[in-house]
């Protein structure tokens, strides 16, 4: 026992003594980011690695903001190489990379993502205008010229046309990128439609009458994943959940798609530009990484190719709305001149 | 006399029995909430284990396809008598399209029905290039026959035959059509379709399609994990009881080392994967995503609990053995590690074990150091990336594909089942140990 004790006491210590000043190399990807684009990336990484040419890379979940910090935290084999957003990145993030000596990040735009409004099968389907939704989950909306904290608590109040049912949300939570286009797309679109809130001349003041969501338990901020969504939904029948369309057409059994402005959110009309709601998403690449990761540049060119992001490309098939063919020349021209975007 | 008399007469007083009858009803009734709460608990505890197994017990299964595949050297690009090597090098679009092209024969499509050659090529996996290419390097002279394949079904397909989702929905509501629910049926018929051991769910990694992911990188990762926490963590907990328990004088400076180490098994496990970041990444420069840290982190996660459990158990020793032990002349030291450690060693592994069921279970510290994440290859070191067995479990409820929720079910069994093999090798070693006196 004192043997064996002493024995596994020094080959700590020779692991804790050891270790410092060694650097790894690597010879995998890394790559973290937004759980939007972790499916997307999952496939491409898979087949990557598949290929056989080089190691299959990492890739780490945790939401845009995260997998940004996480690309900004330095140069080097232990941190990552690629962050995954859906939705560009930031001046402040920018500034936090200058901060800790990452420069020379390069962005990669790589398709589309639709964002659908839903209810479960069975119950009656709704015909959105990006006003309704304000009405119904704004914490203040107008009423006869002045806003007032928000008193609809039926659908039908917000819209004749809608059913007498009182009104349940369940929207992305703030950690998603998800939410700032659910906000911008819908939320302040609708808003934007009332007089009374083009009056406030104040530029913060004015977002926030559009962005704000009320709190009074009719409309749920969800942190987790759209399988959490869809759970809330099947406890609470009445009510409406945010999706991205990918996890949509997976679950078509168990929930519809609302219209929004008359269009149905469909891979057509999310590229075609007619449905509303929809963002690009990206990758950021550090540029000092490409020579000293073996497998990155060919993982970029790799993704921005036909076969992944095409109109026939793998990545659609999860659910990704391919860029129209001349974007994506774009993409791919845009990767190759090496464009840094600080 | 009076007082015996007066007490006879109260014992047998109404008075007396009614207090009597009312203490006696008193334990009734707590025997009776005693097993309640364990009815109650027992409730629980079959409700989980049944959600948890019927919906995964699915997840060992998946859907194939038996379909004759012709691999002449032709269509394969390579000469007869071909090297495996050289069969490894065949692309895998090729080796895809050879695949689908025996099921368009198997189904009677013509050539030039394109919409519906390009329907039933979502009825076979993305993986059926990977099986070709292992059977064709284990036998590299098949080249030139034809072989009857079970090749993967696709994971649209699966939820149907395990009848998880409802084949009479209307056909906008269901992931195949009715075209391919057609084929479904007739292969099943011939005896061409069924359900089988998924084995991919041992041998394989993380993947974006659900008959394609397993658990192998989580598995081996885990167990990469257990081995650390046992190898740091039992000798430095075991060393530090001791010394705290035998040898440290009791002062004040002792006093706040131990205040510390029972604080210490109270904190948030996501405070040690921040101190792991910042220890073992950013300085110790070890490599992201390996078990090597997970093991690290977890290890000082668990050390509190083993020290805690360690120090409890010496302290059980009877002192007539220390004191015997001294008294026919051996040191301090011969005390401690002849006698006391090894009567205290049953109640030791009972805290190794109380921390390492704790570790396995551990997701939130594994995110900082990058271990949640889709992991593709079986690790060969702890230095190279993996996962753990609740991360993967935590990925895939996230999936949006529906096989996944079975597969969910079947990582929490096969969790389980890990958790009681390391539960039962430490019973039978506490049992070898465990002296009476």
């Amino acid at each position: 026992m004192l043997k064996t004790t002493l024995f596994g006491l020094a080959a700590i210590a020779v692991i804790g003594a050891g270790a410092p000043g060694v650097a790894f190399a690597r010879d995998q990807v890394q790559i973290a980011g937004s759980s939007t684009v972790l499916p997307f990336a999952t496939v491409v990484a898979e087949q990557f690695g598949k290929a056989g040419k080089f190691k299959s890379p990492v890739v780490e979940s945790g939401g845009s903001s995260a997998g940004l910090k996480k690309f900004c935290e330095g140069v080097g084999p232990n941190f990552i190489d690629i962050a995954n957003s859906s939705r560009p990145i930031k001046k402040a993030e920018i500034d936090a990379c200058h901060g800790a000596g990452v420069t020379g990040i390069i962005e990669v735009k790589f398709g589309y993502d639709g964002i659908v409004l839903a209810t479960p099968v069975k119950k009656p389907n709704f015909a959105f205008e990006p006003k309704d939704v304000y009405l119904a989950l704004a914490a203040n909306v107008p009423v006869k010229g002045k806003l007032v904290p928000n008193p609809y608590k039926t659908w039908d109040q917000v819209n004749p046309k809608f059913p007498k049912h009182k009104i349940v949300a369940f929207i992305p939570g703030e950690k998603h990128g998800t939410r700032e286009v659910f906000e911008e797309k819908l939320l302040t679109k609708g808003c934007e439609t009332f007089p009374e809130v083009e009056a406030i001349a104040d530029k913060d003041a004015k977002k926030k009458a559009c962005t704000q969501v009320r709190k009074d338990g009719l409309v749920t901020d969800i942190d987790g994943d759209y399988t959490e969504t869809l759970a809330r939904l099947k406890s609470e029948p009445d009510g409406v959940g945010v999706f991205g369309l990918s996890f949509y057409e997976q679950n078509v059994d168990k929930v519809q798609v609302a219209t929004v402005s008359g269009v149905k959110p469909s891979v057509e009309s999310i590229s075609d530009g007619t449905y509303p709601v929809s963002r690009p998403l990206y990758f950021y690449v550090k540029k000092t990484h490409l020579a000293a990761i073996p497998g990155l540049k060919d993982y970029v060119a790799f993704f921005l190719s036909e076969d992944m992001i095409g109109d026939d490309g793998m990545l659609a098939e999860k659910g990704l709305i391919p860029a129209p063919a001349k974007q994506r020349d774009q993409f791919r021209a845009a990767w190759k001149a090496g464009k840094m975007i600080d | 006399m009076t007082d015996a008399s007066t007490a006879k007469a109260y014992f047998q007083s109404e008075a007396a029995a009614k207090l009597v009858r009312k203490r006696y009803a008193a334990e009734r009734r707590f025997r009776f909430y005693g097993m309640a709460m364990i009815a109650v608990a027992m409730f629980f505890l079959a409700v989980l284990f049944y959600t948890i197994i019927s919906g995964g017990i699915m997840g060992f299964q998946t859907t194939s396809i038996k379909v004759p595949v012709p691999l002449t050297a032709e269509s394969l690009g390579v000469e007869q008598g071909a090297t495996p090597e050289q069969l490894r090098d065949i692309g895998g679009f090729k080796l895809t399209k050879i695949a689908r092209n025996a099921l368009y024969t198997q189904l009677g499509i013509a050539d030039a029905e394109k919409p519906l050659k390009s329907q039933a090529d979502k009825l076979l996996s993305n993986g059926i290039d990977t099986q070709l290419r292992e059977i064709l390097q284990n036998d590299p002279a098949i080249v030139g026959s034809t072989v009857d394949v079970w090749l993967l079904a696709h994971g649209a397909v699966d939820p149907f035959v395990k009848g998880q989702i409802d084949r009479n929905l209307p056909e906008d509501q269901r992931l195949l059509n009715n075209q391919q629910l057609a084929w479904v049926d007739r292969l099943e018929k011939d005896g061409r379709l069924e359900l089988q051991f998924n084995s991919g769910l041992f041998t394989n990694g993380a993947s974006a399609d659900p008959e394609l992911a397993g658990v192998a990188v989580a598995l081996i990762g885990s167990l990469f994990i257990m081995i650390l926490v046992v190898a740091a963590a039992l000798p430095i907990g075991v060393g530090a009881a001791v010394y705290l328990e035998e040898f440290a004088p009791r002062n004040r400076f002792t006093d706040l080392v131990e205040v510390n180490i029972n604080n210490l098994a109270a904190v948030p496990s996501i405070v040690f994967g921040i101190l792991g970041l910042a220890i073992f990444i950013n300085f110790m420069h070890l490599p992201r995503s390996a078990p090597i840290v997970g093991g690290l982190v977890l290890s000082l996660m668990t050390l509190p609990t083993v020290i805690i459990a360690t120090r409890a158990a010496l302290g059980a020793v009877p002192p007539s053995i220390k004191e015997a032990a001294l008294g026919v002349g051996a040191s301090k030291m011969q005390a401690v590690f002849h006698h006391i450690l090894p009567l205290a060693m049953p109640g030791i592994l009972t805290g190794l074990i109380i921390g390492l069921a704790r570790a396995l279970g551990e997701t939130a510290p594994l995110i900082m150091i990058g271990m949640v994440a889709a992991v593709f290859e079986v690790p060969s070191s702890p230095f190279d990336p993996a996962t753990a067995l609740p991360v993967q479990i935590y990925m895939w409820a996230g999936m949006p594909e529906r096989g996944f929720v079975a597969l969910t079910s079947a990582a929490i069994i096969i969790l389980l089942v890990f958790l009681l093999t390391m539960n039962a090798t430490a019973v039978v070693l506490r049992k070898r140990f465990e002296r009476r006196w």
